[in-house]
């Protein structure tokens, strides 16, 4: 019968639970560009399709519960961090799973080949961009639990720490990305140019990927910087 | 003066009946806030909440109660103007019981926020300008009260900030939070202990026929609060380290179960201290009606307060905590999930505080409202992960609600009283 207590009505539902969920979805989304990959490899294109649609189905589940988040962040909620910044990492969150979403619609749209020499090198360079997401995710479930301390002088430590692995990560996929570049600038002039300027893409987003990754360890930073 | 001597029993009866029906609608609702946040941080669940509520209640309304009783009793209206109508003091106060309890009522079963210290101190007031005119209110009095309103969610607000910021500072900060959690905690079961038996040894224990100096207050709450430490040293032996995770140095999981050791402490004390300052909102007007009734009409006089008044009091908030208030901790309790042991601590602890502090000064306030002040206090040392802001006005509201709302029925209970018995 007491259907507002004005006391449990004060603990508004934290945000950083949505955040949480959020780029647990936006890696999962991530992690299924792997076995796609190796699909399209082989030219399986039936199997790529499926986890095609199963990254397109999470992408639009991360994308649900960013407009659930952005919705259900009234004024009225007193924070302890700033709403724009809350509000700037969900969407760099966002474009992660964006981003995946592209790499296999440009893949399976053109039936893409990728040649023989730079299969092994692209499928590494994926996994570590996969991986700096996966490291992204890891610094948000952190600082979940970085919240119950007040975000005290730990914080920092912690974060550093998590932060100087992501960077470490991205900088990793960076290098590989030169090496395949040059790799495929070698083959160049075998393969069709078409097909050439696509390659180029797609090394660029898997590039982007891990950028995006990187970023929301620096949203992060500013988040518990004040 | 024969109408007192005509229907004093029945006056009495009345009186005790109506004070039930208020201590019950206390116990039935107000109780739940006082115990949200400890089942809201998973600290104590909510049979053993309701456990630690129906003892400690009883005794903070048993051993603290009587000092803010004298205020509802004595300090709002001046009795001396009522020495040839004894009777229209009776009326007055089982009207205010009855406005109270039955707006306390209508309230819990709308589901608005409103405090059992506003019914009372409005029901009261009310009938005083009715029936006794403008001049018969002691304005500085009721002044008081309602600065305290806004001072006691302040003062608690700033204990809250105060208390965590040190638990951030020498547990949080530290490079081993778990050993800090260990060291540190019995500390604050020290101050949970130290705080309220030095405040009930002071203030309260006089009408149990127990003086104490201040002197021997102070070493005895020291010995009491050392007690319990060694209490709480003992229930902290049993928890150790925790699954150490990723990114193990910082181990907060097993530094929040420390701090839910704390959490059981500071449970009683807020129990302890609603139960000293609001059982006296139903007490205070049964014990008027009791002593001009005993006194034969004799307003004013200083006849001692009947042991049993408060026995009754706090009876009645155990029998509402145990037929309807279990209902409403398990709302309140499982609606704040956002809250941990260690910011449950300092909020309750910080409003336990105030509340018994105030008890010790006769000053009755809301319960509710210092929690709340005390909540966002822990909020603005970033200690909580969102507050809803919307409902401080929603409690200001019904601040300016309560008060005309129980005086209007105040006013009405108190013409029918004067009706029925000339």
């Amino acid at each position: 019968m007491v259907s507002t207590n004005p006391f449990s009505a004060l603990f508004g539902r934290s945000p950083f639970q949505p955040l949480l969920a959020h780029i647990v979805k936006t890696s999962e989304c991530a992690g299924q560009l792997l076995p796609f990959f190796d699909a399209a490899l082989s030219g399986d294109w039936e199997a790529a399709r499926g986890y095609r649609e199963a990254i397109t189905q999470l992408e639009h589940e991360a994308d649900e519960l960013k407009t659930q988040l952005r919705l259900n962040l009234p004024n009225t909620m007193f924070l302890p961090v700033s709403r724009s910044d809350l509000l700037e990492l969900i969407s760099v969150q966002d474009k992660i799973a964006n981003k995946a979403r592209d790499i296999t619609g440009i893949m399976l749209g053109r039936n893409m080949n990728i040649p023989d020499l730079l299969a092994e090198p692209m499928r590494d360079y994926l996994r570590t961009a996969v991986a700096t997401v996966d490291q992204a995710r890891k610094a948000l479930e952190e600082l979940e639990d970085l919240l119950e301390s007040g975000f005290g002088r730990n914080v920092s430590d912690v974060m550093q720490t998590l932060i100087r692995e992501l960077h470490e990560l991205e900088h990793q996929a960076d290098d590989q990305q030169i090496a395949i570049r040059r790799q495929l600038f070698q083959l160049e002039a075998e393969l069709p140019p078409v097909d050439v300027i696509f390659l180029y893409k797609i090394i660029e987003w898997i590039g982007e990927l891990s950028d995006r990754a990187e970023r929301v360890g620096s949203r992060l930073q500013i988040l518990t910087a004040r | 003066m024969s109408i007192i001597a005509q229907y004093g029993d029945v006056f009495i009866i009345l009186a005790c009946v109506f004070g039930f029906f208020m201590a019950w609608g206390v116990g039935a609702n107000d109780v739940a806030n006082a115990m949200g946040t400890s089942v809201g941080s998973k600290a104590i669940t909510i049979r053993q909440a309701i456990v630690i509520a129906v003892i400690f209640e009883f005794l903070g309304a048993w051993l603290a109660g009587g000092q803010v009783t004298e205020t509802i009793r004595k300090g709002i209206i001046d009795a001396s103007l009522l020495q040839q109508e004894p009777q229209m003091l009776v009326y007055g106060m089982l009207a205010s019981l009855l406005a109270a309890g039955s707006w306390l009522m209508i309230a819990s079963l709308k589901g608005w926020p409103v405090s059992t210290t506003h019914s009372i101190v409005g029901a009261i007031v009310g009938f005083a300008i009715a029936g006794l005119g403008v001049d018969s209110v002691h304005w500085n009095a009721v002044g008081t009260i309602a600065l305290s309103w806004v001072t006691s969610p302040l003062i608690a607000g700033v204990f809250a900030y105060v208390l965590f910021r040190s638990v951030q500072v020498l547990i949080f900060d530290n490079p081993d939070p778990f050993a800090a959690a260990k060291r540190y905690v019995p500390g604050y079961i020290f101050l949970v202990g130290f705080i309220v038996s030095m405040v009930t040894l002071v203030k309260g224990l006089s009408h149990v026929g127990l003086e104490l100096s201040f002197g021997e207050s102070l070493l005895l709450a020291t010995a009491f609060g050392v007690v319990i430490m060694m209490f709480g040293l003992l229930l902290e032996n049993r928890i150790n380290r925790g699954e150490r995770r990723s990114r193990g140095q910082y181990d907060f999981s097993s530094v929040e179960r420390i701090f839910g050791v704390l959490m059981m402490f500071t449970a009683c004390a807020m129990a302890f201290a609603h139960g000293s300052n609001d059982v006296a909102n139903a007490v205070g007007p049964l014990a008027a009606v009791i002593s001009v009734v005993e006194s034969a009409g004799s307003v004013g006089g200083s006849s001692a307060m009947p042991w049993w008044v408060l026995v009754l009091g706090g009876g009645g908030i155990v029998v509402g905590l145990v037929t309807y208030g279990h209902k409403v901790i398990a709302t309140v309790g499982t609606g704040i999930t956002e809250l941990t042991p260690s910011r449950g601590f300092a909020a309750t602890l910080s409003a336990a505080s105030t509340v018994v502090l105030a008890s010790g000064t006769g000053l009755p306030i809301s319960t509710t409202h210092t929690l709340v002040g005390a909540v966002l206090g822990v909020g603005l040392a970033r200690g909580m992960a969102a507050l809803n802001l919307r409902v401080l006005g929603s409690i200001v509201l019904s601040w300016l609600i309560t008060l005309p709302a129980g005086a209007l029925l105040s006013i009405m209970f108190f013409f029918m009283f004067k009706g029925m018995f000339g």
